[in-house]
């Protein structure tokens, strides 16, 4: 029994990985979309439509343009949100409607590895997503280069630590419809109150604790330094923190999947 | 000494399964030879998915030995994967995909080079009389269709041992009679074949020998032929309305019977002449003769209760 309670992993996670490539790649133009039309209209609301009210910010000691300040949270929202929907909503769907996963099961691939694999595709999607929003918003002179390749790393560290998270979820929750929960309580307070469009520092002392404690924050920190070429050493902190997360989330989630489905 | 080793493709001994305080698999041991086709048949419930999952490696074994191609499940599970063929319950192709996309990819995960694949996925296609629809998305076919990509699937690997759980439920007539065909040319190619079923005309058709199983534990094992023999002999009256008589008759004379209300099923062995005896004076048009056959073994051994 010890066996096949252990974990097992091997390079055999990349057949699922490929898997998950095949089908996007089937439907590669409709899924290039999103990831470049979503930043030219969040530039267009907030640069053009609120930059007007809002000239500049002050970040790190400078003050810089309002347009500038949110280029980067547009980034890191995309990681998050790229690699969270695609180990919660898409894994469920293939988990428990299509069954994929069991199909797998009776081949020489284990559950760890199959977990793997779709938690490895969450990154990577992320890190694809990334890499076409980046092209856009560089397009607008928003990034500063060489430092700016590095936003592509943080997408793929953020994106399994996101998508590892989600994994979680899906390995806890009974029914698709209760992804809601975690959207509400975990994802939509991060998407608005970890410096994504105003500085944590406007916020009063208990909520800025607070705001330290989400992953976001510390995503968005990182891509913001990177993005303006203004990283410091703290942000090898988010760097830290973004490992530990991983480290932690993703053993949780090999473990809630293989108590739901090997039985 | 290895040879007749060899000759064991499955051998479970004493397997139990239990989920929280319900025992679906209680001590079911049987073997399985190269070439043989076994069937585990038994009502809803029965233990028959459990056992098929513990021998596929899906669900750990709660306790006993698994032993297959001269394996251990426990400690060599994946060289033993790698040998199986394996068609679940339900059709759980990837709807992302088209059928032929499916079978290429499903031999990726036994790391067969993707040149290879293409080629026997086009093979397999071919032998279950898909050739026409490999291009086709999955969601696209019927369900005797989706059967047949199953298995084709299920051969990929060029599997030593195929698992089938429940193949043809589900399907039409037609479609039930290729998917047998298909099977039956498999057999006769010599592939072990492991079925779990719960149609009787199936186990009798493809199946060198059977177990009987319900509530976990095996009932009886044996060739279909035999069961039928052993358990309820050659012929069986089938009395509708039953007189009195008759049933005083029937019980006066030890004869196996079931009595059951509106109808009696009365089995006998063809020197009986039990047809003879009772149509000329108890039957008007209410009797009727025929050949035992296996379903009649299945509810003398598992009742008539419903399953649910």
């Amino acid at each position: 029994m010890t066996a096949l309670r252990s974990i097992h992993i091997s390079w055999r996670f990349l057949r699922v990985w490929r898997r998950n490539l095949i089908v996007y790649r089937r439907i590669w133009k409709i899924n290039f979309l999103p990831p470049i039309l979503e930043p030219l209209f969040y530039l267009l609301a907030f640069g053009v439509g609120l930059g007007s009210f809002i000239e500049s910010v002050s970040y790190r000691g400078e003050v810089i343009p309002y347009v500038s300040f949110i280029a980067p949270s547009l980034l890191a929202i995309n990681m998050m949100y790229n690699a969270f929907f695609e180990n919660t909503y898409a894994s469920f769907v293939r988990m428990y409607y299509q069954k994929t996963f069991d199909a797998m099961l009776a081949t020489p691939l284990s559950l760890e590895e199959v977990i793997t694999g779709e938690i490895m595709w969450g990154a990577t999607k992320s890190f694809i997503a990334t890499a076409l929003m980046l092209a856009v918003v560089s397009a607008f002179g928003l990034v500063a280069w060489p430092s700016g390749l590095l936003i592509l790393a943080a997408a793929f560290l953020g994106g399994f630590a996101f998508g590892a998270l989600g994994m979680i979820f899906t390995g806890i929750l009974s029914s698709i419809d209760l992804f809601n929960l975690p959207i509400f309580l975990f994802i939509t307070p991060m998407f608005l109150f970890s410096g994504t469009f105003f500085p944590v520092e406007n916020l009063p002392p208990w909520a800025q604790n607070l705001t330290v404690a989400f992953p976001l924050t510390h995503l968005v920190n990182l891509t913001r330094g990177l993005c303006l070429g203004a990283s410091t050493e703290g942000d090898w902190w988010a760097v830290a923190y973004l490992f530990g997360l991983s480290a932690l989330a993703f053993p949780i989630a090999l473990l809630v999947m293989r108590r739901r489905l090997i039985k | 000494m290895a040879s007749t080793k060899n000759r064991k493709i499955i051998e479970a001994l004493h397997l139990h399964k239990t989920f929280g305080d319900f025992t679906a698999v209680e001590d079911v041991s049987f073997e399985l030879h190269r070439g043989e086709c076994l069937g585990l048949l038994g009502p809803n419930g029965a233990g028959k998915t459990s056992t098929v999952r513990m021998v596929y490696g899906f669900s750990p074994m709660t306790s006993g030995s698994l032993h297959i191609f001269g394996k251990d499940m426990r400690s060599q599970w994946r060289d033993i994967k790698y040998g199986i063929g394996v068609c679940q319950q339900e059709n759980n192709l990837d709807p992302d995909l088209t059928v032929l996309r499916n079978l290429e990819v499903f031999a990726s995960y036994f790391d067969i080079p993707r040149q290879e694949a293409a080629q026997r996925a086009l093979e397999l296609l071919e032998f279950m009389g898909l050739e026409h629809r490999v291009d086709s998305q999955v969601t696209e076919l019927s369900g005797g269709m989706m059967r047949r990509v199953v298995i084709a699937r299920a051969l990929i690997n060029r599997p030593e041992l195929l698992i089938l759980d429940e193949p043809t439920t589900g399907l039409d007539p037609q479609s039930r009679h290729q998917v047998w065909d298909r099977l039956e040319l498999l057999r006769s190619q010599g592939l072990s074949i492991l079925l779990t079923t719960h149609y009787m005309d199936e186990a009798a058709r493809l199946c060198d020998r059977l177990i009987i199983i319900d509530r976990g534990k095996v009932l009886v094992e044996g060739p279909p032929s035999s069961l039928v023999e052993e358990h309820v002999g050659r012929d069986v009256v089938e009395v509708r309305e039953p007189s009195q008589e008759l049933r005083g008759l029937v019980r006066e004379l030890g004869l196996r019977h079931e009595d059951l209300e509106h109808r009696m099923i009365i089995y006998g062995s063809e020197e009986d002449r039990l047809f003879d005896r009772f149509s000329s004076i108890y039957c008007s048009g209410n009797c009727l003769l025929r050949t035992a056959t296996l379903e009649d073994v299945f509810l003398v051994l598992t009742g008539r209760e419903l399953r649910e």
